[in-house]
C-alpha cells in the first residue's frame, strides 16, 4: 500500500526512467503531456510509455522490455483521430498500420500509462473526457478469448473454461503433419470452419485450420443418457465421419554406444539372443529388422528389432569359453496400442548414431467416454451412441447429431451457447457466415428475421418426433447448429484395467500407473473406511493377500528371518544356526521394514506364538 | 419390551470402530466448512470460527487466538442495560498508556506522566486513580497540575552467589524499561480482560469481553459466578476442573459445527471430548497428545517421527504387543476390530 503523501507547495515532480530516479521537474503533469505529444509526432519512439501519478507526484518514463502493450486510437476533444479522410486513405492503400502509428493516430499503451487514460469502447459514446478509443470492441479480448463467440453473453468462469478447452481441441495442428514425426499428433478428418465466427478468425487463419465441426444440436433429454453433462451422439453421424480423428504416435530407437567400443545393432534378433520374444513378435519385420510400413500392429509387436551387447563382460558360459551373448532390446508397441505403421524414418541421432523412427497411425472414432465441448465452456462426455433411426427428428426430417441436456444451461448462465445455436441455424439456412464477435456480432433479432424468412420458428424451436415410437413429442424442442470441438481426452488413451500384473522389485507390491499396467492404490483413507466397517478380513485381503503376501521363515530362537538351505534341504537360521524354524505369513513390506530397521543398527526380533 | 428393543438398536456392538467412525463423521463435514468468518457481536473482530477454530480446540491450545469471556450478571443487574454497562466498564482493563502520555527523561533519570483529561473522562479514570497505579513504581513523585514526575524506585537487589545483597544503581537503561512497564500498568479493571461490551440475550443483559480471567471477573459483586463462561478450555480446566473442560470442548465443537449448519451427532463430539480428557488433563489430539501415547512402537512410528520412536524403542528393548490397528496392518494380520476380534470357539463334548 502506498501512503498518500501531502504535497508541499512548489514541490517538484520526481522523474523516473525505467524505475530509476533521474531528476526533478516543477510540473510533471504538463511534462507528461508534452512528452506524449512528442511521441505522437514521432519524435520519440512509439515504444516509450509515460505515466504520471498525481498521488505520488511522480513521472515514470518506461522504455524497458517486457511491458505488455495494446493499441488504441488517440482521441482529441472527444473526436477520434482516425477521421473518415484517414480511413479513405487506408482504403486506397495509401496508408498502412505503421503509418497510423507514426502519425500518432494509433498508439500503444502499457499497463502503467493506461492509468492516465479514459478509454471509450464504441465511437458513438465518445465524450470530451475520453483520451482513447478502442480500435474494435473485440480488441478487448486476447487471441484465445477472441475466438469465442458471444463472450458478452456468458458468465466469466465459463469463458475461462472455454479458453482452456479450445486449446485442447483437435483439428489440424500443422499443415505439414504428414512430414512430421511428433511423439503424438492428432488430425481431424473433416474439420469445418464454424458457422458463427468472430472478427479475428480470418487473421488467425482459423478458417483454414479449424478444430471442430458444426453439429446439429437438440436441447433435450434422452432416456437419461445425457444426465450430468453427458452427450448423446447420433451413431450414424459418427459413421459418416463426425469428429473422426487420426492419431499419430512416433516410436523411436537408436543404436547406442557403450563404453568399451560396443554398440547396439538394429537387426532381426535370432533365437540365440537372450530374451528372445518368439517368432510371432517379429513377424512384421523386414530383413533389416525394421517394420514394413502399412503393417497392422497391436499389443506387444516389435517395431524395430535391436540387440545390445551383454551388460556384464565376464558372462562366461558353462563350458568356460567366453561367449558373446547378445541381449534383446527391441522397440515394441506399448501395451494396449493398436494401429497401422504409417511411415518409417531412418536418420542419425543427436550423437551421430543410427536412429529409427516409426510412426504408427490409428483412427479414433468417437466412442462412449470421449470428451466434446462447445466454445462456451459447455463440455461433456459422450454417454450413448444412438442409431439414426432412434433419434428424435423434426418435421422436415432433420435428425440431431448431438443431444445436450437442457439442465446444462441455466445454472451456468451460458446464454452465448443458445445464441450460437440460433446463429448457427440462421447461418445454415441463409448460407452465410454469422458474426459472433464480442460486443459487435450479429444480434438475436437478425437471426430471428432469417429464421422467420426461411419459414422456421423464429425462436429456434421445432416440433419433433420420438425416433423410437414415431409419436410427436409434446413440447417444441430447441434445435440448432453449434460448433463442437473434440478434446484430446480420449477414453482409449486412458482406459485401464488390471487383475493380475507386474509387481515392484523392492516391495513386491503392484506397480503404479497405466503405463506400467499398475493397480489402483488402496490408500490410507480407503483403509480407514474398511476399519470403520469393522471389515477386518477384507482389509487383510486387500492389503496382504492381493498385494505383497509372502511366507517367510522365522527362527523361533532369535526371532530373525531364516532361510532354506537347498543344498542340505533344511530350513536354518543363519544367525544362530538353529533348525527350529517356522513359516510365518507376513507382508513383504514388513520384511523390508525389518531389514531397514536392521540398517539402523536395531535388531528386531519376532517372538512367535500359536495363533489362538 | 419396547425399551429393550430400542436400547439394543441404539447400543453399539462390541468391537465397533467408534474412533474411526467419529473421526470420519467430524472430518468429512470439516472439509465442507467454509472459510467465511462470522462475527461475535461487537467484541474482538476476528474470532476464529470454522476449521481454524476446530483445529484450535482439538490441538488443546493454551490460549485461543481470540479468547472471549461471557460474564453473566446477577438478576438484579441483568435487567437494565445501564447497570450492565457499568459492570462492563468495571471489568475492562485500562492501561496507563490509555489515559496518560508517559515519557522518560534519561538526563535526570525521571519519568513524566501527563494525564489526559479527555481520555480519562471517556474511560472514567480520575487523576487520583492514575496516581495510585503509578505508586508502586516509584520512590517519590511530584504532582503538578496534570503532570506526575516519578523518581523510579530502586530495582530489587539480586542476591549474589556469596549471599550478600548488592545495591543496584538506577541506570538509564532501567528507566527506559520501567517506562515501558509503566505504560502497560493497569489503572482500572480486571487484568487480562479487555474491551467489554454489553450483549442482550433471553435472560437479559450480560457482558462479553476479550480475555479469560475467570477468577478476576468473579471478584466483581455483580457477576453471577455460576454462569461465567469463556471459550478458553484450558482456563476452564484450571478453574473448574476436567469435567467442566470436557463439557466446554463439547460445547465449543458443537458451536463451530452448528454455526456452519453441519449436523454431526453429539456422541461423536462427546467421544472426542472423552478421549481428550479421560486422563485427567486436557490433551491434544496429535503428536504431542493422544497419538503420541499409543502403546505400540510400530503404530507411533507409522504416524510421525518414525526414526525417533524406533531408536527409543530399541534403546529400551520395547516389545510390540500388536494391540493397535495400524500395527497389525503393518505386520499383515487381521485387525482387532469388528469381525477381526470375534472368534468362534467350539465346545468339546466328551465322548460317551
Amino acid at each position: 500500500m502506498v501512503k498518500r503523501r501531502r504535497r508541499l507547495p512548489g514541490e517538484k515532480t520526481a522523474i523516473f526512467l525505467n524505475g530509476r530516479l533521474v531528476g526533478y521537474h516543477p510540473d510533471g503533469k504538463s511534462l507528461s503531456n508534452r512528452l506524449r505529444e512528442r511521441r505522437r509526432m514521432n519524435e520519440l519512439s512509439s515504444q516509450v510509455n509515460i505515466y504520471y501519478s498525481h498521488k505520488l507526484n511522480e513521472l515514470h518514463i518506461l522504455t524497458d522490455k517486457g511491458r505488455v502493450r495494446r493499441p488504441y486510437i488517440v482521441v482529441e476533444n472527444g473526436k477520434s483521430r482516425l477521421t473518415p479522410e484517414v480511413l479513405a486513405r487506408i482504403k486506397s492503400n495509401e496508408l498502412n498500420w505503421n503509418h497510423l502509428v507514426k502519425m500518432g493516430i494509433i498508439e500503444y499503451l502499457d499497463a502503467q500509462e493506461e492509468e492516465n487514460t479514459l478509454i471509450c469502447i464504441k465511437e458513438e459514446d465518445l465524450t470530451p473526457e475520453h483520451t482513447h478509443l478502442e480500435v474494435d470492441a473485440s480488441n478487448l479480448f486476447g487471441v484465445v478469448a477472441g475466438v469465442l463467440p458471444y463472450p458478452e453473453h456468458n458468465s466469466g468462469p465459463r469463458i475461462t473454461m472455454a479458453c482452456a478447452m479450445a486449446k485442447q481441441s483437435l483439428g489440424i495442428y500443422s499443415t505439414n503433419f504428414s512430414h512430421r514425426y511428433d511423439t503424438r499428433g492428432y488430425i481431424m478428418y473433416y474439420p469445418q470452419e464454424p458457422l458463427v465466427q468472430t472478427s479475428i478468425y480470418k487473421a488467425l487463419k482459423l478458417r483454414e485450420k479449424s478444430a471442430g465441426q458444426n453439429c446439429v444440436v437438440a436441447l433435450t433429454s434422452y432416456h437419461g443418457y445425457n444426465m450430468a453433462d453427458a452427450i448423446v451422439v447420433n451413431r450414424s453421424s459418427i459413421d459418416r465421419g463426425l469428429h473422426r480423428i487420426c492419431m499419430f504416435k512416433t516410436y523411436e530407437t537408436e543404436e547406442r554406444m557403450y563404453p568399451g567400443g560396443q554398440k547396439d545393432k538394429i537387426e532381426l534378433p535370432t533365437p540365440e539372443v537372450v530374451g528372445y520374444r518368439g517368432e510371432e513378435s517379429y513377424k512384421h519385420l523386414a530383413e533389416d529388422g525394421i517394420i514394413m510400413p502399412e503393417s497392422e500392429v497391436e499389443g506387444k509387436y516389435v517395431l524395430v528389432g535391436k540387440t545390445s551387447p551383454p551388460r556384464f563382460l565376464e558372462e562366461i558360459s558353462v563350458f568356460g569359453a567366453v561367449e558373446e551373448k547378445k541381449r534383446e532390446s527391441s522397440l515394441s508397441l506399448k501395451t494396449g496400442d493398436k494401429g497401422k505403421v504409417d511411415s518409417v524414418l531412418i536418420t542419425e541421432g543427436p550423437g551421430g548414431n543410427r536412429m529409427v523412427k516409426v510412426r504408427v497411425r490409428s483412427i479414433k472414432t468417437p466412442e462412449i467416454g470421449d470428451k466434446l465441448a462447445s466454445r462456451h465452456g459447455q463440455k461433456g462426455v459422450i454417454g450413448l451412441l444412438v442409431p439414426h433411426e432412434d433419434m428424435p427428428f423434426t418435421a422436415s426430417g432433420i435428425v440431431p447429431d448431438l443431444i445436450v441436456n437442457p439442465h446444462a444451461i441455466p445454472s451456468r448462465m451460458t446464454a452465448g451457447h443458445l445464441l450460437e445455436t440460433l446463429g448457427g441455424k440462421a447461418g445454415a439456412l441463409s448460407g452465410l457466415l454469422m458474426d459472433g464477435s464480442g460486443f459487435s456480432g450479429n444480434t438475436e433479432d437478425e437471426f430471428r428475421a432469417i429464421l422467420k424468412k426461411a419459414g422456421f420458428n423464429e425462436y429456434g424451436e421445432e416440433v419433433m418426433y420420438d425416433g423410437l415410437t414415431g409419436k410427436e413429442i409434446k413440447t417444441k424442442l430447441f434445435i440448432g447448429n453449434v460448433y463442437y470441438q473434440r478434446l484430446h481426452h480420449l477414453v482409449s488413451n486412458k482406459m485401464h484395467v488390471r487383475s493380475r500384473g507386474p509387481v515392484q522389485l523392492l516391495t513386491h507390491q503392484p506397480t503404479e500407473g497405466r503405463a506400467r499396467e499398475g493397480g489402483l492404490r488402496f490408500g490410507e483413507m480407503e483403509r480407514d473406511c474398511l476399519i470403520g466397517y469393522g471389515a477386518s478380513m477384507l482389509i487383510k485381503e486387500r492389503l496382504l493377500e492381493e498385494s505383497d503376501k509372502t511366507i517367510q521363515l522365522v527362527c523361533t530362537e532369535c526371532g530373525s528371518i531364516a532361510t532354506h538351505d537347498y543344498a542340505r534341504n533344511k530350513d536354518i537360521c543363519p544367525i544362530c544356526e538353529n533348525e527350529n524354524v517356522e513359516p510365518v505369513e507376513m507382508s513383504y513390506a514388513f520384511k523390508l521394514l525389518l531389514d531397514e530397521i536392521k540398517s539402523l543398527y536395531i535388531f528386531p526380533r519376532m517372538m512367535l506364538k500359536e495363533k489362538g | 419390551m419396547m425399551t429393550t428393543v430400542k436400547k439394543q438398536n441404539v447400543m453399539i456392538p462390541p468391537y465397533e470402530a467408534v474412533g474411526v467412525i467419529c473421526a470420519q463423521s467430524i472430518g468429512e463435514p470439516g472439509t465442507q466448512m467454509t472459510m467465511r468468518t462470522f462475527h461475535y457481536a461487537g467484541v474482538a473482530e476476528h474470532v476464529p470460527t470454522g476449521l481454524p477454530r476446530l483445529i484450535e480446540i482439538v490441538d488443546a491450545k493454551k490460549e485461543p487466538k481470540k479468547a472471549i469471556i461471557d460474564v453473566h450478571l446477577k438478576s438484579a443487574y441483568a435487567k437494565s442495560p445501564t447497570e450492565a454497562e457499568k459492570v462492563a466498564k468495571e471489568l475492562a482493563s485500562i492501561f496507563v498508556r490509555d489515559v496518560a502520555r508517559v515519557e522518560d527523561d534519561l538526563e535526570t533519570l525521571t519519568i513524566e506522566a501527563t494525564f489526559s483529561e479527555k481520555d480519562g473522562k471517556g474511560q472514567s479514570v480520575t487523576f487520583n486513580m492514575l496516581k495510585k497505579a503509578l505508586e508502586p513504581f516509584c520512590s517519590e513523585m511530584k504532582v503538578s497540575e496534570n503532570k506526575i514526575t516519578l523518581y523510579p524506585a530502586k530495582e530489587k537487589p539480586k542476591e549474589t552467589k556469596a549471599g550478600e545483597k548488592k545495591e543496584k544503581k538506577i541506570t538509564a537503561k532501567y528507566v527506559r524499561r520501567l517506562t515501558q512497564k509503566i505504560r502497560e500498568a493497569i489503572v482500572k479493571g480486571v487484568r487480562g480482560i479487555s474491551r467489554a461490551v454489553v450483549v442482550k440475550d433471553e435472560d437479559g443483559y450480560f457482558v462479553r469481553a476479550g480475555g479469560f480471567n475467570i477468577v478476576g471477573a468473579c471478584l466483581n459483586p455483580a457477576v453471577d459466578v455460576k454462569r461465567i463462561y469463556t471459550n478458553n478450555i484450558k482456563e476452564i480446566e484450571r478453574v473448574y476442573g476436567i469435567e467442566a473442560a470436557r463439557k466446554a470442548i463439547i460445547k465449543e465443537t458443537r458451536d463451530v459445527l452448528e454455526m456452519q449448519k453441519l449436523a454431526v451427532d453429539i456422541r461423536h463430539i462427546m467421544l472426542i471430548a472423552d478421549a481428550m480428557t479421560y486422563s485427567g488433563t486436557v490433551k491434544s489430539i496429535g503428536r504431542h497428545g493422544l497419538s503420541g501415547e499409543k502403546v505400540g512402537v510400530l503404530g507411533r512410528a507409522a504416524f510421525e517421527e518414525t526414526i525417533k520412536h524406533l531408536i527409543n524403542a530399541s534403546a529400551f528393548a520395547e516389545e510390540e504387543k500388536l494391540i493397535g490397528v495400524t500395527e497389525n496392518i503393518i505386520v499383515g494380520q487381521t485387525v482387532p476390530v469388528g469381525t477381526g476380534k470375534i472368534r468362534l470357539v467350539m465346545k468339546h463334548r466328551k465322548k460317551g
